[in-house]
């Protein structure tokens, strides 16, 4: 007799995307359908924290393989950028106004978290909005915002930067280091990552669509799922890929469909592309990557920290030994690395994959066997 | 960092919404969503309403994989 499942929301849109029926069906199925050998990358942080948070890599048949791909802001961020924070900070009376995971990430002398300890006015905020608060209330002091994140967050930048201009505020500065996901996942595959398809970011895809994925399937043979970060959206995202993949149909699809659209968000990108435009930007581990950032367009050139505030920054340099950079492009994995969860744990972090909550690295960490 | 939460629209004032996540309020700029209103869920990212979700397909989704579940136990 089969017992029936309903499924019940107490967090409507969260909870019945836990329920365990639908996971343990789904991982039925996957291992029903599954033959070929196969290796699928999930690009965004958030899905790698899903991922091993709820035990997605046991459900599955031995013979897919999930890899960690490049996207977590802050572990891609170049050392370059976070000297620059660190430089800014020491200019006095200036406000640096950031998201909380970016203080801790090394720079190649010290952290934001130790000039802040040192008395430099480091605040994190919770909305890019904040900041432009901060600067409505603080007129006679620079407040500059470290702009990091993919599609989902820049959107929010681009407002902020608008609601500043509409209110005159000629003290609201951003520092740039937004980027896109698409040229990112096509270096990685023509630098040789070996992967059957793309389990692809839903809130990034939220924003821009997917049409931004189209020609993964048809240039470059990949399979394309946006995916939701609920265990059910996963395990359902990893049986859609999987079979593209067996019946050697790659295509772009949508599992999240609850909340994105093939148009994606046209208010946020508008947004987007009247404030930013593309610029080849640097990406850890990856080096430059053509017209993979974005920075501050001419007419909004006020609001750029980067165009108003110089500094010296020197030479950078990655952590000596960290291969966050091989991590970040598929190549290892964090128990390749030999100071994995000993000379560096998320308390002490040698390298930016350990400092997120949603590095590949920290994540490995919190949730090791 | 692009982590976005459902939350319900409690109330819509021009570009700012009250929101709530599990009986918790928050406030949602509206800066880069239009056409919401009470009683919508949307995701909430870093203070911003980025999307709204669709009932409907949630529902389809939903369907899709009790069938899975059902034929599951064949």
């Amino acid at each position: 007799m089969r017992k029936t499942v309903t499924v019940d929301a107490r967090m409507k849109y969260i909870d019945e995307y836990r329920n365990k029926d639908l996971i343990l069906a789904a991982s039925d199925e996957l291992k029903r359908i599954s033959k070929k050998e196969i290796t699928l990358m999930e690009v965004c942080g958030g899905h790698t924290m899903a991922i091993h948070r709820f035990g997605i890599t046991a459900l599955l048949p031995p013979n897919i393989r999930l890899l960690s791909g490049p996207g977590c802001p802050v572990c891609v961020s170049s050392q370059h950028f976070i000297d620059t924070a660190i430089a800014y900070s020491k200019i006095p009376g200036v406000i640096i106004a950031t998201y909380g995971d970016l203080i801790r990430v090394p720079g190649s002398e010290t952290s934001l978290e130790k000039e802040k300890a040192k008395g430099r006015d480091i605040r994190i905020i919770y909305s890019v909005l904040d900041a432009v608060g901060m600067a409505r209330n603080n007129k006679e002091k620079p407040v500059i915002f470290l702009g990091i994140g993919f599609e989902t967050t820049a959107p929010a930048t681009a407002a902020a930067i608008i609601k500043a201009k509409s209110e005159e505020l000629d003290n609201f500065f951003v520092l740039s280091a937004h980027k896109v996901m698409p040229p990112v996942m096509k270096a990685l595959v023509e630098e040789g990552v070996k992967i059957n398809g793309f389990i692809a970011p839903g809130h990034v895809s939220a924003i821009t669509g997917t049409t931004i994925y189209d020609d993964l399937p048809s240039v470059y043979n990949l399979g394309v799922v946006v995916s939701g970060f609920e265990p059910v959206d996963m395990m359902q995202a990893i049986l859609m890929l999987t079979r593209q993949v067996e019946s050697g149909n790659p295509k772009v699809e949508i599992q999240y469909k609850r909340a994105v659209q093939r148009n994606g968000n046209k208010t946020a990108q508008r947004l987007m592309n009247e404030v930013f435009e593309p610029k080849d930007d640097t990406w850890r581990g990856l080096g430059v990557i053509p017209v993979s950032g974005l920075k501050i367009k001419e007419n909004f050139s006020i609001f750029d920290a980067g165009k108003y505030f110089k500094v010296e920054v020197p030479e950078s340099s990655e952590p000596k030994g960290c291969i966050c950079g091989m991590i970040l492009r598929g190549m290892k994995t964090p128990v390749d690395c030999s100071m994995f969860a000993n000379q560096c744990t998320p308390a002490e972090p040698v390298g930016a994959c350990m400092v997120s909550g949603e590095g590949t690295c920290a994540t490995y960490y919190r949730y090791r066997s | 960092m692009c982590l976005a939460i459902p939350a319900k629209v409690i109330s819509v004032d021009g570009p700012v919404a009250r929101v709530t996540i599990e009986d918790v309020e928050y406030t949602a700029s509206l800066l880069l969503l239009e056409d919401v209103n009470p009683g919508d869920f949307v995701l909430l990212h870093a203070g911003f309403a980025i999307e709204k979700i669709d009932p409907d397909e949630a529902a389809e989704t939903m369907r899709l994989l009790l069938e899975i579940e059902k034929n599951s136990h064949g």
